[in-house]
This record gives structure tokens, sequence and C-alpha cells, in this order.
């Protein structure tokens, strides 16, 4: 019995995490139409699909598909001019295409058989660090070396202040590691545990216990379902505000 | 007895496929996060992604939506402009009309007035003419109250002298009728 279980009870939740190839087996090269490249292109196509198909009506009074486009739009402008400041707006078509893509392959990869691009930290790893490089670059341009006044905290008692400045630089630099594994984390934590709530459900077909744990595994499931849509939209949410408030420290270095 | 020693092997069987089954996991647990061979790839197709994504939204999706907020704010202005236009000019109206009130009620006014005054000047004449025919009537009631008056004293003249010479004679005197007019008389002129 419990090797007939065996082989019907799968506990894999990484292996929806696996790159492969769209076409056949054998490596993965660079240029390789993947899984992951796969759920990217939708990402583009749902992405096109909302802000440019939705809105080809130029409408004065939205249609709907219109009015979802506008409150995106106004969701993340309204987010980068109130953190980032106006000068921040330069940027805005820099970090709703950050937005766009991430809470796109979030939602995407919700769907069942689905690929989560942002489950990896290879993707989020390269969107983390060019927020860094970005908002490094602009602060040195912006503000020349008073930009490293960022580190030096004006406020604080004049002994803490290289200790501060320590700390500053060394919590600046672990930003984009930060700014990285949340994502990455988020959503493959939530997937694998999804997945291994979904290899207890058909235990019932192999054992009376599954009479029990069948229905649970499937409310947990569901559950867990729930609880992702709202870390999908979350995680979007907080890299892109991050991403603004990195941008006003570029922009205003001076606390 | 036998179901509960069933149950309890299910529950062994069950405990016994989790384990087996975390197990299999932990054997292929290398996380495809780690896979350092797929890097290349992701982030390739991922700077083609996000390449895309900008070209799409600052060339297409971005320009055409703030040109239609703005078109809708223009279209907002303007129409709240009018209605601001409309506002004035129904208070123009209102002005217009409140002032034809006001004029037809200082005409309505002065007509009253006029119509008063007219009145008043009919009515001071009559009141004159009433005067003057109630004084013209009050001397001619006073000439006759005189005339009346003048007329009493001389009955009563005559009287105070029939009633002295009845007495005279009563007294058994004889009465001149000369000499008792004339005592009369100077006793009423007394």
């Amino acid at each position: 019995m419990s090797e007939a279980s065996g082989e019907g009870l799968m506990f894999h939740p990484m292996d929806q995490f696996i790159v492969k190839p769209l076409f056949g087996e054998g490596p993965v090269h660079w240029y390789t139409p993947t899984n992951a490249s796969l759920w990217m292109v939708l990402g583009v196509v749902g992405i096109i699909m909302m802000l440019v198909v939705g809105t080809r009506g130029r409408a004065i009074v939205p249609s709907r598909g219109q009015s979802i486009a506008e409150l995106a739009y106004g969701f993340i402008h309204k987010m980068v001019e109130d953190v980032a400041g106006k000068d921040g707006l330069k940027f805005f078509p820099y970090i709703f295409t950050l937005f766009l893509f991430i809470v796109f392959s979030n939602f995407l990869g919700l769907l069942p058989k689905a690929f989560t691009p942002t489950s990896h930290i290879a993707v989020t790893a390269v969107l983390a660090v060019l927020v860094f490089v970005t908002v490094t670059v602009v602060g040195f341009v912006k503000n020349g070396a008073s930009f490293l006044s960022l580190f030096w905290v004006s406020s604080a008692p004049l002994a803490l202040r290289p200790v501060l400045a320590l700390i500053e630089v060394i919590s600046y630099f672990v930003r984009p590691v930060s700014h990285s594994i949340r994502l990455a984390g988020n959503m493959m934590a939530g997937h694998a545990v999804i997945k291994v709530f979904a290899a207890f459900a058909p235990l019932i077909l192999m054992s009376g216990i599954g009479i029990v744990v069948t229905p649970l595994s499937i409310l947990a499931i569901t559950a867990m379902y729930g609880l992702e849509i709202l870390v999908a939209f979350i995680q979007a949410y907080v890299f892109t505000i991050l991403t603004c408030v990195y941008l006003r420290d570029a922009l205003h270095p001076h606390h | 007895m036998a179901n509960e020693h069933e149950a309890a092997n299910m529950a062994h069987d069950a405990g016994a496929v989790a384990a087996e089954a975390a197990g299999h996991a932990a054997e292929s647990a290398g996380m495809p996060q780690l896979d350092f061979s797929t890097f290349g790839n992701q982030i390739f197709w991922l700077l083609v992604t996000l390449v895309v994504i900008y070209w799409v939204l600052s060339r297409i999706a971005l320009p055409r939506i703030a040109a239609v907020l703005a078109d809708r704010q223009g279209t907002i202005a303007g129409d709240l402009a009018a209605a601001e236009d409309y506002k004035l000019k129904a208070k123009d109206a209102e002005a217009a009309y409140e002032k034809a009130l006001a004029d037809a009620r200082a005409q309505a006014q002065k007509i009253v007035g006029e119509a008063r005054a007219e009145i008043q000047k009919e009515l001071d004449v009559a009141t004159a003419k009433a005067d003057a025919e109630i004084s013209a009537r009050a001397a001619e009631s006073e000439a006759r109250i005189t005339e009346i008056r003048a007329g009493a004293l001389e009955a009563v003249e005559a009287v105070a002298r029939d009633t002295a010479a009845e007495i005279v004679s009563a007294l058994g005197g004889k009465a001149d009728a000369t000499a008792l007019a004339e005592a009369v008389g100077a006793r009423l002129k007394g």
C-alpha cells in the first residue's frame, strides 16, 4: 500500500519553477524560448491588451477597458508624484514598466500550469539591480558628490554620525538584495505551499485517512490561493513604491 | 477495536507516505531558482520583455492615455467655464428682471402719489367749501339766537311789569303803568 501511495503522492513543490525549453528537450541556451520566456511574452501581450487595445477608443467617457487602463495609469502616476516628487515623473514610464511587468507575471502565474517569472531570483535581481543602478546614477548626476550626504544623518548627534553613516551605507547596498528577494521569495513560497497542499489532495484515492485530509487540503489550497491573489498585487505595489522611495532619495538626498 | 486498529494503521501509512514523499522532495529539491544555467536565458528574455513594454508604453500607451486624460480635463474645464458663463448670464437676466420690477414699482408709487395728491386737492376744496358753509350757517344761527335772546329779554320785562302790577294791586295800591315800567326797567338794568 505504501508503495502504491509513494507512486501516487507526488511531492515536487519546486518542479513548477524549473525552466525548460518550450520545444523539445535540450540545454537551455540564452536565446532558447522557454516556459519563462513564454509567460513573459504573455505578460507583454496582456499589457498591450490592457493599455493599447483597451484605450483604442480614446473616449472622453471611457469604456470599461479604458477605465482599467486609466486607473492603472493614475495609480502609478500619483504614486510616483506623491512619493518621488514632481521631478520623479520623468521616470514614470520606467516605473510603470516595472509595475506592469511584475503585476502581470504575478497574476498570470496564478493560472494553473502557469510559470511565474517573478518567482525567480534571476529575474527579480535584474529588476532590483536595474533600479539600484538607475537610482545611484541619477543620485550622482543630479547632486554630484553631495549625494553622499544621504549617508550623513545631519539630524543625529555628531558622535553617532560615523556609525550611522556606516549603517546607512550597508543598508544602501542591501537594498537591491532585499528588494529582489522579497518579491521572488513571496512568489515562490506561495506557489510552493499551494503545491504542497495540492500533493495531499489525491490522498483520498489511496488511503482512508484521505476522507479527512483531502477536503482539508482543498480548503487550504483555496485559502492560499485567495491570499496569493492579495500577495500578487501587494508585492508588485511594494516593489514599485520602494522604487519610488529610492528615487526620491536620489533626487532629494538631504534628509 | 479492529476499526481503531485499522485507523491507526492508516494514519501510520499516511505518515509513512508523507515521510517518503518528503524524502523524495528533498532528493529533487535543488531549487530551480539556483540553477545558474538558466540565468542567462531568463535575463535575456526579461530584458527583451522590459524593452518591449517600455517601448509600447512610452511610444503608444502613455501618450495616448495622457492625451485622453488631458482631453477630458479640457472638456470638463470647458464645460465648467460654459456653466460659469451661463450662470453669469442668468445673473444678468435676474438683475434686469429685478430692475424692471423696481422700475414698475416706482412707477406705480408715482402714480399712486399723483392720485393721492389730486384726491387731496379735491378733498381740500370740498373741505374749504364745507367749512365756509358751516361758518355761514353758524353765523346765521348765532344771529337767530341773539334775536331770540333779545325777544326773551323783552318778554321778561313785560312779565316783570305785569307781575309787579299784579303784586302792587294785590297789596292794595294802584299801579301807575308808567311808574311801574320805569321801576322795572331800572331794576332790570341795575
